[in-house]
């Protein structure tokens, strides 16, 4: 169980209260995808990755990103038990098909669609992606990174240390369900 | 992952934009990592004061971001260029190599915090690569 300090709570809570998530998302999946280019190899069916400016004009990468944000909002509201609010997605993301992201609709109506037809399609069981642990690490970094690059002195060490270690509970809680 | 001429030249322009504020990034840097990495605190036990604004951490990140502005002066030869510090890291400091990716993070972390504008994704992957570099070079003696 993850101790958190009052002081810790209203630090997460105040970045996500006043973070712009059209302008963060995008850009932290954006670095991700040019700094660790071998982070594109699980958006292949996001298009045109080729360069910086393909990346940085890709529309599915630019909504993507604002995804990934809004789903931080769920560990933010539930701090104290962020292994189990993303136990679902975590199984979500351990079996990524090979289907379009758009499928990543986090209801459980959403997850009898998709597991039903992972059963129904063999050619989806050869082709099953899933995402690296380290992935979850590499754009956790670049989000601390853009987070760093906005909030200038009020990103203080103690702020640091609050965001990195709720990054890390999620990405830990995130990586539970691989086997 | 070796540095191309892409790399070189971006390393070098940004060190240009920031190397006037080397001290306050290396000061910044150091006292990030104590407070974000406690366990990196054992490296300074002789330390009277390990608080940011101390004379002792202000005066060690100094000298960091001496060598890093060594690193970029070498940066065509960095095993060579980094030899001696190599063996004083090696024999005389023996601080365990995985502490400088923490380091090279808080790194890049104050440089984006300090130069938004400068620290784009392209400079930060050359940035990123070039510490990577260096840590391999300071590492080249210990064993």
């Amino acid at each position: 169980m993850v101790e958190w300090t009052e002081q810790e709570r209203s630090i997460i809570t105040g970045i996500f209260a006043n973070l712009s998530y059209e302008e963060i998302g995008p850009k932290a999946l954006v670095r991700c995808l040019i700094v660790y280019p071998w982070t594109q190899r699980y958006f292949s069916s996001f298009g045109n990755l080729y360069n910086a400016e393909a990346i940085r004009g890709n529309p599915n990468v630019a909504a993507h990103g604002i995804k990934v944000l809004h789903g931080l909002d769920r560990a933010v509201k539930n701090m104290d038990n962020i292994k189990a609010t993303y136990a679902e997605l975590s199984v979500l993301h351990s079996e990524k098909l090979h289907v379009d992201p758009d499928n990543f609709r986090v209801s459980s109506a959403g997850l009898q669609q998709m597991h039903s037809a992972h059963l129904k399609a063999d050619r989806l069981v050869s082709r099953r992606l899933t995402f690296p642990l380290f992935l979850h690490q590499l754009l956790a970094d670049c989000l601390t990174i853009e987070i760093a690059a906005k909030l200038g002195t009020a990103f203080t060490a103690d702020t640091q240390a609050a965001f990195q270690k709720f990054l890390a509970v999620v990405v830990s809680a995130l990586g539970r369900q691989y086997h | 992952m070796s540095l191309t001429d892409k790399d070189k030249a971006a390393v070098k322009a940004l060190w240009s934009r920031i190397s006037k504020s080397a001290d306050a990034i290396g000061a910044d840097a150091l006292s990030r990592m104590l407070v974000v990495y406690p366990q990196t605190k054992t490296y300074f036990s002789h330390w009277a004061d390990l608080s940011s604004g101390s004379a002792q951490v202000k005066g060690h990140g100094k000298t960091i971001m001496g060598g890093v502005a060594l690193a970029v002066a070498k940066i065509d030869d960095l095993t060579n260029g980094l030899l001696d510090l190599s063996e004083k890291h090696a024999f005389q400091i023996k601080v365990d190599p995985a502490n400088f990716k923490i380091l090279a993070h808080c790194l890049l972390l104050v440089i984006a915090n300090l130069f938004p504008a400068d620290f784009t994704p392209e400079a930060h992957v050359s940035m990123d690569k070039f510490l990577g570099n260096v840590a391999l070079g300071i590492s080249e003696r210990y064993r």
